[in-house]
Order: C-alpha cells, then structure tokens, then sequence
C-alpha cells in the first residue's frame, strides 16, 4: 500500500498495515525530521524490519538533500540476510508500483569467509584462517612479486580481477545479499569482498554487523568514508552496550603470551635474514618513519588487516617515537614489554589496577614510556608490511598484545586492569587472566553519535528505555515504546512462584540447589510438555545451572517421565553440537512429536535462535538470569557506573537481568498470527521492581491475578488459553483492531492511532479475559 | 461329463464307492468316481477342496483310501480289485501316489486364502464372531460372507500396516524390579527390543553377532542392562564391556553428522558471528576458552541425553523415506529435493577432487559455483519464510528463481491416519457455541429473556407454594422404599440378565445388524441380480432367525421368565420391518407380473 505518513509517501509492500508499524513510522519521521537520535521498542513480530526500511528509503527518496544513507547494523548473519530479503522486498514493490524506479544500491558486507569465491580459500571452515589466506594472496606485495615471478607466487584471481576492471564502474542499482554478491563476482571474475567493501562507499543503504561500525579496529578499515548525512539503524539494540564493551576490551592469558613470544623470536630471524640480503628496505622503512611520512602502503585497501584499536580521535598525529623506529629495537621493545605482562600474570591473587598505575609500573620496572607504547600497534602493522610477512595467523598473539598496549596507553579513564592467578569456579587450576576492561560503553559509542546525523537503536525488548540513554551518554530526541495491538491476546505471561507443594521458587543463591526448588521446576516442566503441544523452550540462568539441574532431574527421574511425552535437547557449550540439536529439535516440532528444549539465557540460542509458531508453544524462565555478580569486571564496571552515571548497582543488575529475560521470553512470539505461553518461574518476578521493568507489551498482558501462580494454577489457566487460541484466527478477526487497510489507516486519527501503539489507549479488541 | 479339458492322469476300474461299483478318475485338478454303466459323475472333489488322504493300515482285509475335505466331509473309496489283496494295493498306491504328486500344489494355494482369512478373522474379533454366528450356523455359507461381509476387511488386507513409533521414553520403561534376592529384573517385551534395535542400531548389530552364536538372548540382555551403555551417565566404560564399541560408534556417528552441520543457514550458530578477529579480544566469543569448567560428568550425561532425543527421532525419520504414505511434516519433505540435488552435487565434488590436482582453478571455481547454487534456493526460501507475515498480506513479489522444487515444497504434507474415525469423530464442536458469538443474535436473544423473565416475578413465593414437612414427606415417598415406589425394583435391566446372556444378545444383534444392512442395501432393486440378491438376503434372515433367535428366544423365555420376551422384543421388530418390506415388495413384484 501507499500511504501517507505525515506528509510523507511511504511505500509499503503489504496490503495490510499493523497499527504501531504506523506509529513507528510517525516517531522515525520526526527523529529524521529533528536530525537527531531515537530510541524506540516495539515487540518482535510486528514487523519492525520492514518499517523502518521502507520509512527510510521512502524519506531518503524524498529529501535527497537531507539523508543520503542508511546504514543498518544487526547482530547476527541469518538477520542480515534477513533485513536483505526484506529491501529486495520493499525495492521490487517500488519498481512495480513506484512510477519511476528508485536509483538506490543496497547490499551486505560481511566477513571474508561469508563472501570469498576463490575455489581453495573458501573451503577453510575458520574465519580467521579465510582471513590470513586471502590476505596471502591479496597482499600488495604479493602482487609485486607475482608480476616478477609469476609461477611461484599464487595469487587471486578474482582480487585481480577486481583490481584491474572492478573500480571503474558503480554496480548497477538494486539490492544485493551475499548470495547475490558471490553470483555477480563470479560472473564477472571480481572478488564480492573487496568489491562490497569499495561500494559501501557509494551504496545508499548498507547492512552489515555491529562490529563494522562499532569496533574502532574496524570500522576504520571499512566504515571510512561515510559522511555525516546518514541514518544509522541499530537493530536487536538491546545489548549495544555490550557489544561497544567488548569491542573496547582485551583478554591475555599464557598462551597468547607464549605465542607472542614465538612470534618475536620468529620476527627476530626474518629481521635478521633481510637484514643480510636485503637491507635497504628496512632501511627505507626507517627513513619513512623519520620523515614522519603516513605509509603510503596504507591507502591499499587489502594490506590493512586492522586498524588502530582506539578511536579515530585519539590516535596520534605525531612521528613514530625514535627509540622504536629501527625493527631490531622495535623487536626489543615488544620482548620488554611481553616478558612484564609474564610477569603480571605470576600472581597469586587477584590484582585490579588503573591503567595509570599500570603505566607508572610499566615505566618503573622496564623504563617503556607511555608515548612509545601508544604508537605499537602501529608500528608492528607497519613492520609486517615491511617484512612481508604473508601468514599473518602466526602474529595474531603478538598484534593483540600490541593493541593492548596501545589501548591501555591510550585511554586512562573508564577503563580497568583485572588479573586473576585462577577462575573463580575452578580455584585449584592455575589459569591467570588479565582482563583490560572498559568500563564505559559510551567510549565506542560516542564517535558513532557524533558522526552520524541520527542514530536509530531499536529492539523488541529494550526496556526499562531509560537505562540506555544513560550508559551511552546521548539525547535522544525521540524516546518511545510500542505495545502490541491484538486482536487475541495471543500471549500469556505468567508468574509461578511456587509448586504444587506450595514450596516457593527461586533461582535465588540460597535456595538454588535446594531439591524441593529442583524438583518444583522439574514439575512444571513436566506439566507443562503434558498440556503443551509442539515445541518448549526453557531457559536456565547460567549454563553451570543447567548442568547442575539435568543431573538432580535425572536422578529424580524427571526426565524419564519428560520423555514420555517429548523428546529433550540441550544446549550445550559446543556451538556445532548445538547447532545439530537445534536442528533436530526443530525437526521434532515439524514431524508432530514436539520436543523440549534446555538453553542458556545469554547464551547464542537466546540471542540468534526464533522459536515461531510451533518452535516454542510455551518459554519458561528458570529462576532470574542476573549476570554472575561475583565477576570482578562486572563488579568494577559497577562502580564506575555509579561514580561515573549514579546509576545504582541493584538498578543496572535487575535491568540487565529483566532485558535479557524479557528476550528469552520474545523469542516464542514472532508475530501477531503466533500465540506462545511465557512462564516466568521465580517468586521474584513478581515484584514490582521487576516486573515493571518488563517491556510494555508483555507487562500489559500480565495482570496481577496471573503473578502468584502455583504450577497447578498456571497450568489451568494455560489450558483454557489453548484450547481458545487453537480456534482458527483470520484476518478478518484482526482487521480493524491490529491490522488496517489503507482505507481504515485513512479514516482514524492520527494521534488516536499513536495513543493505541504505544499501549494509553484500550483497543477495541478484548486484551484479556480468563 | 466333467469339462472334457481336463485330462484323465490315472483311470482306476473296480473301485466302489458307498457300496456301488465304478471307475475312479484321477484328473487335472479333481478327483472323480463314476459308476459303472452311467454317464455322470457321482463324486467329484477338486484338489483344491481336499484336506488330506487317508489309507487304511496294511493287513486290513478292505483295502480303502479316504479323501477329506476341507469343509470336514469325506469319501471313502474302496479298491475291489478282482486279482486279489496285491493288486488292490497296488491299485490304491498308484492312486496314492499321484494324489500325494498333485495334491501339494493346490494345497499352498488354498492355505494362502485360509491363512489370509485366518488372520483378519483373528485381527477383527467382531468379524470373527459374525463368521461364528452367520457361516457356523450355516446362515450364510462361506463364500458369501467372504464376498459381502467381509469385502472391505479382505480388501484392506493389501494396506501395509502402519509401524509404531519408538517412544522417547522406551527405556525409562523398562523398570527395574527387585526379585526379591538381592538382584534385579527387568521386564523387556519384543515392542521394547524392537524400539532398541531400531534406535540404537549398534546394539541390533552386536545383537545380531553375538546371539545365539557367544551367548543367549538372555545372556545378551543381561549384559546390555549391566552396561554402562545403557545408563545414561556412563563416563568411558571399561574395555571388557561389550557394548563399548557402541558407545564409541554413535559417538563417532553423531561426531560426523555434527562436522556435516545444521543445514539451515538460521540454526547454524557456527556461522551467527560475523567477527573476523582473534581471540583475545572480547568481541569474539570463543566457544573454546569457556569450556573445561563444570561437571565432566554432567556434560557426559548432556550429551547422552541429546543423542537419545537424536536417534529416537532418527527412527521416525527414517520411516518417513521409506514409505510416502505417512505423514512426516515438512522436514521430512524437504528432504527430497535436497536428496535429489545431492547425487548431482556428489557428481560434481567429486569431479572438483580430481581436478584439484591439475590444478584448474577456473573450472573448480564453476563446480563450486554449481555447488552453492543448489543450496541457494533452499536457504532463500527459509530467510522468505521466516519474513513473511501471513496476516500483513502476501508480499507482493515471488522471489523470481524460486524453481519448481520449492513449489513443491509448499504442497501441503499428505496425511494418512490408520484409525481415521478417530481422527474424525475427536471433539465434538459444541453446538450452538457460535450463536452468542454472534451480534445480530444478541438482540432476539435479549428480546426472548426478557420475555421469560416477564413471568418470574409474578409467580407465588416459595413458601406459598407448599410446606417444607410436605416437601419432605413427598420426597420420602418418593424415594425407593417409600409407599409410593413399591413396585420399584431397584435392579436394572443390566443387573437382571446374567453376563453371558448379555453376551449372547450383544453378538446377535451385531450378526443381525449386519445382515440387515445388506439387505437393505439390495432395496430398491432395479436389476435382476439385485432382486436375486434380496431373495437371497431374505432366506437368509429367515435362516437366522430359525437358527439364532428362535434359540435364544426360548432359553431367554426358559431362564429368564419375566424378561425373557422383552429382550428379542426390539430384535423380533427389526426383522418384522425387513419382513414386511419384502413381502410388500414381492406383492408388487407379482401383480406388475400379472
């Protein structure tokens, strides 16, 4: 349908329009409008994806002038390719409808080994190892070589390709996905990736993972030249914070420490071997570090493995230090400063300083200064481009702890050193960690605020909303929640705080381990498989809980009688063994047998996996997922979030905690046609302090009579629930309330519509009635 | 004359048969006996109808053979060979003889047919008892019930029959038993061996090696509940254990299937990170550093748990590829085309294997492109999937190379039912739900309660209306063993007619019920062979109710005096209507004859 948004003709590929999809709408044309920051919730399944492309492009063909890209960013590879097939979708209505086709290029990047065609490089199964390969063969160097000795030096032939035709023409218009990238590389003999990476340049619209943008390393290399007039999308925003965290944040154990080592020593010899034949280009290297010249090598795109792990704002702007512009004392240098992180992690308890006092350590034990150390990275990046070096596999160890120095050089606040001689659940195996953590996932953030004209973070669960703005440090000029406009109340949160025995349950630390708690969830359980059809979905706080648990169910022979009635599959720790249950159990739901599925809050299965429709008729929560309180990251980034946002510990803890059960719990519902059962089982949930900070369009549906239940109770009232939603659901039923047609869109009110979406307002179908 | 295509094997003079003296013919397919001086057959028995022969022992002064038949009658023919006892004997031995050449061909045939009837008869306990009460009582004869009654369970004898399912919880139902002394039993039935056998695989192999060759059945099981095998939190059992092995080939079956991964690109959690950094930095979430931590044990028992879910799940799998008939979902479906893009792709990889060696990067380029092109469609028509909104309205373009493959996929799957009744009489709707529904109702029914309602608050109160002691003293009288329920008796019909009684009563009106449909089926008759049908099914109600009824009627009456008549009242009617029926109908008949 066509249909006008504040002024604004949208083309939307359905015939029919959900009532907050419209409210969406209206929200994002004003943020567009405002050229600022918006933070919106709308549950999943009400079709979030195909909004907010078609607002945007449709603002984007309207006023050239003032938005001229679209960046969107999501989590995962099966959610790219996703919001992929919904342009395609969205595009191809234009072209049918649109009276002249719109001039856009859409398309995905991604990593190498998603996109490379050469024949022997992508059989390699390992990203990394894709990675080192390609760049074997892409290196310019390489390439030099190859055209002096052409037999003994393999080289790519679709990079060639690429390199000689690819850059002197734009890619047709339309949208293309990875798969489309490979067919339209291959047919022309270029290479997808570096065709992909050199039209996200001029693309209208870009899909790609948070890490593009996100990660400094980075998003240097590949979001380089985007100007300012960009909407950047982050969808499945909920854990943006995170991701900002990790991307600051690095890990050193002893085997990165020995294999840097290594890797100094076999540098050590490459140094000394050019030295002899060929000294001159290390002296070159020299003089161009004197001269303070940027490497030229640099502008080649395919000899930058990674950039500079800080910000583009703090990297320094100076000449190479003298005392590491020589290889050999660059090389001593490095072995200096890895023998002291040897010795950092020689501890026998647990060490937590600042990045300050590190320094000060560092210049104390081994005279490194600070300014030397923040050009590392750098220099080492320089030096393998020098040495030639073609299998960068073998310095991955060695580039991390350069970063690292450089990082903690660099930034002197929000950051913090952690070393830990063991881990904490197993205190007898000596492991020693250090962790340089950032605290404050603002930092990676802040460029992306101030860079880009509006920044979109969206997500089916994001509440309580109030939280983000605060850990990311931005305005929002747009701050709102959608609820779900149903014409069935097609979900049916609960609350079970107790057994049958009226024993209350909790994943509480006390009671955790108690049998009576044990066994109450095992009957539930049961229950549950005996009234549910189909497919279940359970999760548990943390994996060590989950073991714990299956093994007390097996011995209370739980899970004899759970297998009378659907087959069982666990998460495991393993990603490809998961993926096999997984895929089995979805097998299970399809042939009819339904099947019951153990995972993980926070695990992959919690963020990746949708269980629509008969995936998951029924999600139980197993206890509150809080993060492992006892971590000492978490505990510093605490503080610092105290000092820093007076932000209270117990606040951020039941926030994070509510939103990461808040996206278990989604998973089961993917649309308005789905119904699911979400069972939040843990007497705590019940409080006001959690509950509230549900998302809207769950708490709405959670009246106060559902948030005591007994297993017995909730089982009856799941009962009645199910034999109502199996009754058949047309459209028909929903037009009018949570569906419109352009013509019911036309008739109601603007404001009223908007009140409705975002929950102040009953709707005209019944909510609940039980 | 017997059909003169028939030719004569063996002509044996001089044999007497119920005390006349003829000839005995031993033919094709039957046995005949004339008698002399006349030009019919007096006995004829084809092979196909005879049981066995008898001879009499040797040294009896007659020298006979006895033909039986399968039906219970016999022949007795008696050699009078005038050259005295040698050559009787010989006689009846040549006879013999040939019979016992001829006879097994036509037997197998026949005990084909009867072990077929054998076995639905036995499958179908309620045809049984038709056949005991219609073709033992000689109501019916055999071939007739056999090609009415029976027509749609003979039919259905070609139907494959539908293979259970293994339960998920087969082995949790094995329970262990204490025997009292200090051991324990286990209960196995062929249904849990056979779930075994089909789940596990290499348990059916080592069965198959090892019994009764090593060791018994009983041995074999044993072993198998004592091995760490079997209960689920076996860590690595010891090496005497021989059961062993298949722990280590499911480990290794399930290692290859996992290496073979998911298969569809939205479970693959493998391929979710789209992080090209190493490990160290946070951003990456490597799955290898986490592990080592927790329970070996509980791990083990996690993993046990999953392959059990696999394999049990397996089993119906592999159902579902052999016969097309059940219903298997659309997993199973999907698996078709893939399966027959599968041996194009093994051509092809195969070929890129030989190639690799010449090293012809551009043709392995386009075997490779081959290969990813037949995953491609399957992988976009998941992504589509999982975007569409059924309630949004269709998005308004097909992806143009969905081919014919995954048109076919949407066909919905077939579904077959073994107890379709079931299937169809499951929950009744519940009438008249929908009426409140409905709002133009809502009006008509409001109008009709008020209207009703109108009256209430003109009636008497309670109290006026009678007393309490009245109210209670009628309702004592009313009660059994009050004066007005004298006459009551509180047995019901149920509890006055004796259990087997009951039983008999039940068995004929299932026998009459089906002989009465059939021949209500014959009304109205329009052809000639219809109305020879009704006749038919006419004489024979008559003959039930000569041989079954009027029996039973009279030990009822007999036994039972005062219900005795009452019982067969309702089936006494029954009969009376398809009577009457015909009688009216044969009326007619005649005078348009006339």
């Amino acid at each position: 349908m066509k249909l006008s948004v504040d002024g604004l003709l949208v083309y939307f590929p359905y015939e029919y329009i959900y009532p907050e999809q419209y409210a969406y709408m209206l929200e994002l044309k004003r943020t567009l409008d405002a050229k600022g920051h918006c933070l919106l919730e709308m549950p999943s399944g009400t079709g979030k994806t195909a909004t907010l492309l078609s607002l945007i492009v449709a603002y984007m063909i309207d006023h050239p002038d003032v938005l001229r890209k679209l960046i969107y960013c999501s989590r995962t590879v099966p959610e790219i390719e996703k919001v992929i097939a919904e342009l395609q979708n969205l595009i191809s209505y234009y072209e049918k409808n649109a009276p002249e086709p719109p001039q856009l290029l859409g398309l995905v990047l991604s990593s190498r080994k998603n996109m490379c065609v050469h024949p022997e490089v992508s059989r390699e199964r390992e990203g990394k190892a894709v990675d080192g390969k390609c760049y074997g063969l892409t290196a310019s160097y390489v390439r030099t070589h190859h055209e002096v000795d052409p037999e003994n030096t393999p080289i790519c032939q679709y990079y060639e390709g690429f390199a000689a035709e690819g850059k002197e023409s734009l890619m047709p218009h339309g949208v293309y996905s990875i798969d489309d990238l490979k067919e339209y590389g291959r047919e022309r003999n270029w290479c997808p990736y570096f065709l992909a990476r050199f039209a996200i340049s001029h693309a209208q619209i870009v899909v790609y993972s948070y890490h593009y943008l996100l990660d400094p390393k980075i998003a240097e290399v590949v979001s380089k030249e985007m100007n300012k007039q960009c909407c950047v999308v982050f969808d499945e925003a909920h854990n943006i914070d995170n991701v900002c965290i990790d991307s600051m944040s690095v890990k050193i154990n002893r085997r990165i420490v020995e294999r840097s080592t290594n890797a100094l020593n076999n540098l050590q010899k490459i140094v000394q071997d050019i030295r002899d034949e060929d000294a001159n280009r290390l002296n070159e290297e020299y003089q161009r570090m004197v001269q303070g010249l940027k490497d030229a090598q640099v502008q080649r795109e395919t000899d930058m493995v990674m950039a500079n792990p800080v910000l583009p704002a703090d990297v320094l702007k100076e000449v190479v230090p003298g005392n590491i512009r020589n290889a050999d004392h660059f090389l001593s240098f490095l072995r200096r400063f890895v023998e002291y992180i040897k010795t950092r992690l020689r501890v026998h308890h647990v060490v937590q300083e600042s990045p300050a006092g590190f320094l000060k350590d560092v210049a104390s034990k081994i005279c490194i200064e600070r300014k030397p150390l923040r050009f590392c990275a750098e220099r080492l990046a320089s030096l393998l481009r020098t040495l030639e070096i073609t299998d960068m596999t073998e310095y991955g160890a060695l580039t991390l702890i350069t970063h690292f120095a450089t990082l903690v050089s660099t930034y002197t606040k929000g950051f913090t050193i952690i070393v830990e001689p063991f881990d904490d659940k197993t205190p007898t195996v000596i492991n020693p960690i250090l962790h340089f953590s950032c605290l404050d996932s603002s930092i990676a953030m802040a460029p992306v605020f101030t860079r880009f004209q509006t920044v979109v973070i969206t997500s089916g669960t994001l509440s309580p909303m109030d939280m983000y703005p605060k850990i990311l440090d931005f305005d929002p000029v747009i701050m709102s929640s959608f609820t779900m406009t149903l014409a069935r109340p097609c979900l049916l949160p609960m609350i079970v705080s107790k057994g049958n025995d009226q024993v209350a349950i909790s994943s509480k630390f006390e009671t955790r381990e108690d049998t009576a708690v044990i066994r109450n969830y095992g009957q539930l359980l049961v229950e549950t498989a005996k009234t549910v059809p189909d497919g279940i979905v359970c999760f548990f706080t943390s994996y060590l809980y989950l073991e714990s648990v299956v093994a007390s169910w097996y011995d209370q022979g739980i899970v004899d009688t759970l297998l009378r009635y659907k087959l069982l599959f666990i998460e495991t720790q393993d990603n490809a063994e998961t993926s096999y249950a997984l895929m089995n159990y979805v097998k299970a739901c399809d042939c009819g047998r339904g099947a019951v599925l153990l995972a993980v809050a926070r695990g992959k299965v919690s963020e990746g996996v949708d269980f629509d429709h008969h995936y998951g008729r029924a999600v139980l929560m197993f206890g509150i997922p809080y993060v492992y309180t006892q971590s000492r990251i978490l505990k510093a980034r605490l503080d610092y979030l105290r000092d820093q946002f007076q932000i209270r510990e117990n606040d951020f803890l039941t926030f994070d905690a509510m939103r990461h059960a808040a996206q278990c719990v989604g998973r089961a519902l993917r649309g308005k046609t789905d119904y699911g059962i979400m069972i939040f089982a843990d007497k705590r949930f019940s409080r006001q302090d959690k509950r509230s900070r549900l998302p809207k369009w769950i708490q709405e549906h959670l009246v106060d009579s559902f948030c005591n239940l007994s297993t017995e109770e909730a089982m009856q009232l799941a009962r009645r629930w199910l034999r109502r939603m199996a009754q058949p659901f047309t459209r028909e039923d929903q037009l009018g309330i949570s569906l419109l047609t352009l013509e019911q869109l036309e008739n109601s009110e603007k404001e009223k519509l908007e009140r409705q979406a975002q929950g102040k307002e009953g709707v005209g179908g019944e909510v609940m009635e039980l | 004359m017997t059909t003169s295509s028939e030719d004569v094997l063996l002509q044996m003079g001089e044999v007497r048969y119920k005390k006349g003296d003829g000839t005995l013919y031993v033919m094709n397919e039957r046995l005949a006996w004339m008698a002399e001086n006349r030009d019919t057959v007096a006995v004829s028995h084809r092979f196909a109808d005879i049981k066995m022969q008898k001879i009499s022992p040797e040294g009896k002064p007659k020298v006979q053979l006895q033909v039986v038949l399968h039906d219970g009658n016999s022949s007795t023919f008696h050699f009078v060979n005038r050259n005295g006892q040698q050559a009787m004997l010989a006689d009846r031995d040549k006879v013999k003889e040939l019979l016992q050449q001829l006879l097994p061909n036509f037997k197998r045939k026949v005990d084909k047919e009867l072990e077929e009837k054998n076995r639905i008869l036995s499958e179908n306990p309620n045809l049984l008892q038709l056949y005991k009460d219609l073709v033992i009582t000689q109501v019916l004869t055999s071939e007739e019930f056999w090609a009415t009654h029976a027509k749609e369970h003979a039919m259905k004898k070609n139907n494959k029959k539908q293979d259970i399912g293994v339960s998920g919880a087969f082995l949790a139902d094995i329970k262990p038993q204490t025997d009292g002394c200090n051991g324990l039993k286990y209960n196995l039935t062929p249904d849990i061996i056979l779930c075994i056998f089909k789940t596990y695989p290499a348990v059916k192999r080592k069965h198959q090696e090892n019994v009764p060759a090593k060791m018994t059945e009983a041995e074999f099981w044993t072993k198998f509940f004592q091995s760490h095998y079997f209960h689920r939190d076996r860590i690595t059992a010891g090496s005497k254990d021989i059961f062993t092995e298949c722990g280590k080939i499911d480990d290794q079956t399930l290692k290859a299937a996992v290496q073979q991964g998911a298969g569809d690109p939205l479970l693959d959690l493998k391929q979710f990170e789209d992080v090209p950094l190493e490990e160290g930095f946070c951003s990456v979430a490597g799955d290898r550093n986490i592990s080592n931590s927790g329970n070996i044990v509980h791990q083990n028992m996690i993993k046990r748990f999953n392959q059990h879910s696999i394999m049990v799940l397996k089993t119906c799998a592999d159902i579902g590829s052999s016969s097309t008939s059940t219903a298997n979902g659309p997993a199973a479906k999907m698996k078709e085309p893939k399966a027959a893009d599968g041996t194009a792709v093994n051509g092809g990889s195969e070929k890129s294997k030989k190639d690799k060696h010449s090293a012809e990067a551009v043709s392995n380029a386009n075997v490779n492109g081959a290969l990813g092109n037949n995953e491609l469609p399957a992988k976009r028509q998941r992504i589509i999937e999982k975007i569409h909104y059924e309630d949004l309205g269709e998005p308004l373009l097909e992806v143009a190379d969905t081919t014919d493959a995954i048109k076919k996929l949407k066909k919905p799957p077939l579904l077959s039912l073994a107890k379709e009744e079931r299937y169809l009489h499951g929950p009744m709707p519940i009438t008249g739900y929908d009426m409140h529904e409905d709002p133009r109702h809502m009006e008509e029914v409001q109008y009709h309660l008020l209207r009703a309602t109108e009256t209430w608050t003109q009636r008497t109160p309670q109290k006026v209306l009678v007393n309490s002691t009245a109210a209670v003293n009628a309702l004592g009288e009313l009660s059994p063993g009050g004066a007005l329920m004298r006459g009551f008796h509180e047995q019901s019909v149920g509890q006055l007619v004796p259990p087997d009684f009951e039983k008999d009563l039940r068995n004929l009106y299932l026998s009459l019920s089906e002989l009465l449909k059939h021949f209500w089926n014959c009304f109205p008759p329009t052809t000639a062979e219809a109305e020879e049908r009704a006749v038919r099914m006419h004489e024979a109600l008559q003959r039930f109710k000569m041989a079954k009824l009027v029996p039973f009627e009279s030990r009822a009456l007999h036994e039972l005096s005062p219900l005795g008549a009452s019982l067969t009242q309702h089936l006494n009617r029954l009969l009376q209507a398809a009577n009457t029926k015909f009688v009216t109908w044969q009326e007619r008949k005649m005078r348009q004859h006339r």
